[in-house]
């Protein structure tokens, strides 16, 4: 990895996403990898100040993500849309139902802001969370950065998870 | 089979000062002690006491985390033993109620009810330690082993069903503090911002 990396303008890149988890104080990241969050995993991986859990199905981050607030750390759950909706009646049970500040981080699948949308999983998403009434926030490019931090602030003031919804696949680190 | 009140109450007199997520066995344990440091939750989404459980125990390193777990609950999360083997946390100790069926629901037993080992599941897992048990006097003789070893460790107990077909309306309320009251509790008594 180049060390002299530099914030792209026109993607998301994950030193930007890192330093929101870093900056809100982030201990614990349950995820499962996908395609749109990948390139956070080697950035996560070095940082001692969090610990990678990771689960073989989405849905378990949710009780393991509650376990985690209720003891008194700060978990975010990294996993894609699709898990998400593998994941209701947990997110139900675990999160909203104990009043949980988790944030989210849900890559995409299937985002096209240009296109038709022809992937289920990006049709079905936000009407997913819309009937969790839970809000969110699209995330494509590092100037997209301030709506991380709003989401992490919504969370902690309404006692609620919140979704990040990462617009943007892996394309690698921007370097000088 | 063991009575599940009658184990719970031979738990209690060596639960020193562990914190109980009570799980599936939470009706009976909160007639044996009900403190901050008990979690009775209910039944906030079936299949997530372990879950839950086993991120507290990595949330507090330095206390001891006991669940009552079922084998309903587990058979719908299996994949959740891979990640606590993974993690090692040696201060959670797994417990796990296996009546062979669905309680709550009438008693229809649960997929292969009566030759799941699951501890072997669990050692397969990576779970350094496990146990299986089917009769008190064997639990009762390994539990001071069970819990003075360090964890993750599992035990899996054979357990008397005590099915309810009351309409779920109808059934008595057992618990006295609601979810988020019970996690504001433990909070509190811990010191936790």
């Amino acid at each position: 990895m180049n060390d002299t990396v530099t914030a792209s303008t026109q993607h998301l890149s994950p030193e930007t996403v890192l330093a929101q988890m870093k900056k809100h104080g982030v201990t614990h990241v349950v995820w499962l990898p996908d395609s749109e969050t990948n390139w956070l995993y080697l950035l996560m991986q070095a940082e001692p100040s969090i610990t990678l859990v990771a689960v073989p199905r989405e849905g378990l981050a949710m009780s393991i993500a509650s376990g985690l607030a209720a003891g008194g750390k700060k978990p975010l759950v990294l996993i894609q849309n699709t898990g998400l909706m593998e994941s209701g009646d947990s997110l139900r049970g675990w999160l909203l139902g104990m009043e949980m500040p988790v944030v989210l981080m849900v890559g995409l699948r299937g985002w096209t802001r240009h296109g038709v949308t022809t992937d289920t999983a990006a049709v079905y998403t936000e009407r997913f969370l819309n009937a969790f009434n839970i809000n969110y926030y699209l995330v494509e490019n590092d100037a997209d950065a301030s709506r991380i931090d709003v989401a992490f602030k919504e969370a902690e003031k309404n006692k609620r998870p919140v979704a990040i919804l990462v617009g943007d696949e892996y394309h690698g680190f921007v370097s000088k | 089979m063991v009575n599940t009140a009658d184990m719970l109450k031979l738990f209690a007199k060596h639960r020193g000062d562990a914190i109980v997520v009570s799980g599936r066995g939470g009706k009976h344990w909160i007639n044996l002690s009900d403190t901050a440091l008990d979690m009775p939750l209910g039944d906030p989404a079936m299949g997530g006491h372990c879950g839950f459980a086993f991120g507290l125990a990595m949330a507090l390193p330095h206390r001891k985390i006991v669940l009552f777990d079922s084998e309903g609950d587990l058979q719908m999360s299996l994949g959740i033993l891979m990640t606590i083997a993974e993690q090692k946390p040696d201060n959670f100790y797994h417990f796990m109620l296996d009546n062979e069926c669905y309680a709550t629901t009438g008693g229809q037993p649960v997929p292969n009810a009566k030759n799941v080992r699951y501890d072997q599941i669990a050692l397969g897992a990576g779970y350094p330690r496990a146990f299986a048990f089917n009769e008190l006097d064997g639990f009762s003789k390994a539990l001071p082993e069970i819990l003075g070893g360090k964890g993750p460790v599992f035990a899996a107990i054979k357990v008397k069903p005590e099915v309810e077909n009351e309409a779920i309306g109808n059934r008595k309320k057992w618990r006295t503090r609601s979810q988020v009251q019970v996690v504001a509790d433990l909070r509190k008594e811990l010191q936790i911002a």
